[in-house]
C-alpha cells in the first residue's frame, strides 16, 4: 500500500462559440452630448470580465480614452440581441459586434469634426486622449467632446453606430455529418501531476501546468484570472462534483452544499500558466476566448495522471475513491 | 410567534427593531433593513455568503436568530470603508482579482476581517482556515488567499496597498 505519483497530459482544440443560427451578437454605441460613449448590449457578464474587455475594445475602435466608455448590458429590454454567454464566445462575438458599431459611430464623429474644422474627414485622426486632429497637424484639432456637442446641437447628427457579428450557419452534410461549426479555435495543453493513495483511492492533485493559446490576450490580468479559476473548476469536475454519483441512477444525488462537493481553499494545487498569443484573423484585435475552455483540459489530464500513477483508467467523472478502488480491485492492485 | 424589541448596534449605529422570535438575522438585515451586502445563499449555513460579524465573531446570518443578538455589535461589509477610503481588504481584493461575479465577496471580506482583527499576521493556513466555510465558484480561491495575506501586510504597514498595476 502506497501513495503513487503520476503525470498526465491533455490537449484541447476549443471552438469559440457555436453553430446556433449563426450565433450572432449585436451592439449599439452612442455618444452623449459630453462626448462620453455608451455601449448598449444584452450580453451577460457573470464576472468573467466581458464588460471590461468590451470597454477596451470600444475605446480602441473609437480612438477615445477607455475612461470615456461605459457599458450598459444584461437587460434584453434595453440592449440589442445576444445569443448568450457560453462557449467562450463573449470576447469574440460581442467584441466583433462592438468594433463594427464603434466604427460606424467613429465615422459620424469624424464627419462632425471635419465640418467644424473645415477639412475632409478622411484627413482626421484621433489621439486616444480625447482629441481629433488633422493628420500631421496636431494644432488643427477639436476635442471629442466639442465634436460630439456640435454634432448633436448644431449639425443634427446622432453620433452612434450599430454592430452585429454573424457567422453563416454551417449546414450538416447528410451523408458524413461533417460541418464547420465555428471559424475560430483556441488551444491548450495541460499537464497534471497527482498522488494516488492505492489503499484509500484518494487522489490529490499536486500541480496543474498549462499552455494556453488565446489569440491576443486583450486583458492579460483577466485572462490569468480565468485560467486560475478554470483550473480549479476542472480539478473540481475531475475529482469532486456530480449531481448523479451513480448515473444514470438518480439515487444518492446531492441536495445541498453539504453533499455537493467542491474543493475548498485548502484543496487547491500549484498552478502555472504560459499564455501564447497568436492573434486570430477574425477575432476582435486578434482575441479568441478563454472562459469555458480552461475548465476542460484538466479533467482528461488528471484521468491520464491517475492511469500513470496506478494503471487504472477511470472514464466517468468524478474520479472518486470508490471508482478507483473498484478498478484497482478488478485489476488486482496498482501497477 | 411573539415579538420583542431588539436593541443592538449595526455598523456603529444604535438601533431598536421589533423582531419575531423566529426571525433570522439575515431576514432582518437584508430584507427589512435593505442591507443588501448581506447576501442570501443557501439559507442553511453551508455556503458562508451571509457572513457578518457579531461582537467581532464571524456568524452565518441565515442560521442566527436575530433575537439572540440583543445588545450585540453587528458589522456588515458596509462598515469596511473608513474615512481614509477603502479598507485594506477591499483594496487587496481589487488588486489581486479576488472577486469575479462578486456573490461571495462580502461574506469573504467579513470572514477575513474577523481573522485580521484578532490575528494581524496570519499564516497561509490560518487564512485558509478562516475562509474555509465560504464557498467561491469563480476564483479558485487562490486570489482570495493572496488578497487576505496582502491586506494583512498592508494593514500592518498602516497603509493601503499600492494601487493595482494591472488594472484594465
Amino acid at each position: 500500500m502506497a501513495k503513487r505519483r503520476g503525470r498526465g497530459m491533455a490537449s484541447v482544440n476549443y471552438p469559440i462559440g457555436m453553430n446556433l443560427g449563426g450565433d450572432p451578437s449585436q451592439a449599439l454605441v452612442h455618444s452623449n452630448p459630453g462626448g462620453k460613449f455608451t455601449v448598449s448590449l444584452s450580453s451577460i457578464d457573470l464576472g468573467q470580465g466581458m464588460k471590461s474587455v468590451v470597454r477596451q475594445i470600444c475605446a480602441e475602435a473609437l480612438g477615445v480614452p477607455v475612461e470615456d466608455v461605459f457599458v450598459d448590458t444584461a437587460d434584453s429590454d434595453t440592449g440589442p440581441h445576444c445569443m448568450g454567454s457560453f462557449a467562450s464566445r463573449g470576447t469574440h462575438r460581442v467584441g466583433n459586434a462592438v468594433i463594427s458599431a464603434s466604427q460606424e459611430a467613429r465615422g459620424v464623429l469624424l464627419e462632425a469634426a471635419a465640418e467644424k474644422l473645415e477639412v475632409d474627414a478622411s484627413d482626421l485622426v484621433t489621439d486616444g486622449r480625447g482629441n481629433i486632429h488633422v493628420r500631421g497637424a496636431p494644432s488643427r484639432a477639436i476635442s471629442v467632446a466639442d465634436a460630439s456637442m456640435a454634432a448633436q446641437f448644431e449639425q443634427g447628427r446622432t453620433v452612434s453606430g450599430r454592430g452585429i457579428f454573424l457567422i453563416p450557419l454551417s449546414k450538416v452534410d447528410p451523408d458524413t455529418g461533417e460541418m464547420d461549426p465555428v471559424t475560430c479555435y483556441a488551444h491548450a495543453c495541460t499537464v497534471a501531476e497527482v498522488e494516488v493513495d492505492d489503499e484509500t483511492g484518494e487522489v490529490e492533485v499536486l500541480s496543474i501546468k498549462a499552455a494556453y493559446e488565446v489569440g491576443r490576450a486583450l486583458n492579460p490580468a483577466m485572462v490569468e484570472q480565468q485560467l486560475v479559476g478554470g483550473g480549479w473548476m476542472g480539478m473540481s469536475h475531475a475529482l469532486w462534483e456530480t449531481t448523479e454519483p451513480y448515473y444514470p441512477d438518480r439515487e444518492h444525488g446531492p441536495t445541498d452544499f453539504n453533499h455537493y462537493l467542491m474543493p475548498g481553499p485548502g484543496d487547491t494545487c500549484e498552478q502555472e500558466f504560459a499564455i501564447l498569443e497568436r492573434p486570430a484573423p477574425d477575432g476582435p484585435y486578434g482575441g479568441k476566448g478563454v472562459g469555458e475552455m480552461c475548465s476542460t483540459p484538466p479533467i482528461p489530464a488528471i484521468a491520464n495522471a491517475i492511469f500513470d500513477a496506478v494503471g487504472v483508467r477511470i472514464d466517468e467523472m468524478p474520479f472518486t475513491p470508490e471508482k478507483i478502488l473498484r478498478a484497482l480491485r478488478e485489476q488486482g492492485g496498482a501497477r | 410567534m411573539s415579538h420583542l424589541t431588539l436593541r443592538y448596534r449595526l455598523n456603529g449605529n444604535e438601533r431598536a427593531d421589533l423582531v419575531a422570535g423566529d426571525e433570522t438575522l439575515l431576514s432582518l438585515l437584508r430584507y427589512r433593513l435593505d442591507t443588501t451586502s448581506v447576501r442570501q445563499g443557501c439559507r442553511q449555513g453551508t455556503c458562508g455568503t451571509c457572513t457578518v460579524l457579531v461582537d467581532g465573531e464571524p456568524r452565518l446570518a441565515c442560521i442566527t436568530l436575530a433575537a439572540t443578538c440583543e445588545g450585540c455589535a453587528i458589522e456588515t461589509a458596509d462598515s469596511l470603508p473608513g474615512s481614509g477610503g477603502l479598507h485594506p481588504l477591499q483594496q487587496a481584493f481589487m488588486d489581486h482579482f479576488a472577486a469575479q461575479c462578486g456573490f461571495c465577496t462580502t461574506g469573504m471580506l467579513m470572514a477575513a476581517k474577523a481573522l485580521l482583527d484578532v490575528n494581524p499576521s496570519p499564516s497561509r493556513e490560518e487564512v485558509i482556515d478562516a475562509i474555509g466555510g465560504n464557498i467561491c465558484r469563480c476564483t479558485g480561491y487562490e486570489p482570495i488567499v493572496e488578497a487576505v495575506l496582502a491586506a494583512a501586510t498592508a494593514a500592518r504597514a498602516g497603509a493601503t496597498p499600492p494601487a493595482a498595476h494591472r488594472h484594465c
